[in-house]
């Protein structure tokens, strides 16, 4: 089991009451395809991801993100056993979704540098400590029921 | 190890294209002149974040966020970073005196790389919000890429 310090726990809980969902995850999962083009091997049944420019305005990626950021949640809401609260979606991405877990660090990866573009300075070393972190343990947990 | 990077070894680079460069280019002429800055935060935030980094500093006195080595040491790290953008046509070539101190003398495993790079971007994007859009992002990514390769041409 994870041990959260106080300021991990009340950091991450900072962090995700304060962000606009709706920004930041679109913004993290289009960034993830610009930087990354074959994540878009995940994507084929999204349309014109031809350009960064067609990435940005893509309303399935936006929409998207949000369902990613969505998830997200319910670790938050959960950290002290997302290992249990992600089995299904381990297995949803492994089985259904044949997700290479790499790819779960090049996202997490692109949600860290557009947190740190959101928050600016208050984006501190120990906040990205704490961030990080939170983000190792989800992508262990998503990486826990691949065989 | 929940403290471990999003860091692999750097297994590929991909080879910068001359929009690339260009972009890496025109994004450095704007925030060169930040370069001690970025480096100091970049240097902190990855001792603070990946501990284990700091085992390449143990003859510092103070491995605290700002303090007065790490300043030093980022810009440093940044002015090397100046020198590979004007050779960023030969980076090999350019970087070899680095990749050889690097190998030989420093010994840094080439998976800590990665991880500085990461830290590099992470405050481009506090300091430059607008300016570190996803294409310099990208051409950022792949110019950091391809500088930690050239310094680890000499390793073996």
């Amino acid at each position: 089991m994870v041990k959260w310090t106080d300021f991990e726990r009340a950091t991450i809980q900072d962090i995700f009451s304060k962000i606009d969902y709706d920004v930041v995850g679109p913004a993290a999962l289009s960034r993830c395809l610009i930087v990354y083009p074959w994540t878009q091997r995940y994507f084929g049944g999204f349309g014109n991801l031809y350009n960064a420019a067609a990435i940005t305005s893509n309303p399935k990626v936006a929409a998207h993100g949000k369902v990613v950021l969505a998830g997200l949640e319910k670790a938050v809401k959960n950290m002290d056993d997302i290992k249990t609260t992600y089995k299904e979606l381990s297995v949803l991405h492994s089985e259904k979704l044949q997700v290479d877990p790499d790819n779960f660090n090049l996202l997490a990866d692109c949600l860290t540098i557009v947190l740190a573009g959101q928050m600016g300075a208050a984006f501190t070393p120990e906040v990205h400590a704490a961030f990080q972190k939170f983000l190792a343990v989800v992508v262990a947990s998503l990486r826990k029921q691949y065989h | 190890m929940f403290f471990t990077a999003f860091s692999r070894p750097a297994r590929t680079t991909f080879p910068l294209t001359a929009k690339d460069k260009e972009t890496v280019k025109t994004f450095w002429a704007k925030i060169s002149s930040n370069g001690a800055a970025i480096g100091a935060d970049a240097l902190s935030r990855m001792l603070v974040v990946y501990p284990q980094t700091k085992t390449y500093f143990s003859h510092w006195k103070d491995l605290s966020p700002g303090s007065a080595p790490v300043k030093k040491h980022g810009a440093t790290v940044m002015s090397g970073v100046a020198d590979a953008v004007a050779k960023i046509d030969d980076l090999t070539a350019g970087l070899l005196s680095l990749s050889e101190l690097h190998a030989f003398t420093l010994r840094v495993d080439p998976s800590n790389f990665k991880i500085l790079s990461h830290n590099i971007l992470v405050v481009l994007a506090i300091m430059f919000p607008t300016d570190f859009t996803p294409e310099v992002h990208v051409a950022m990514d792949k110019f950091l890429a391809a500088v930690a390769r050239a310094l680890s041409e000499k390793y073996r």
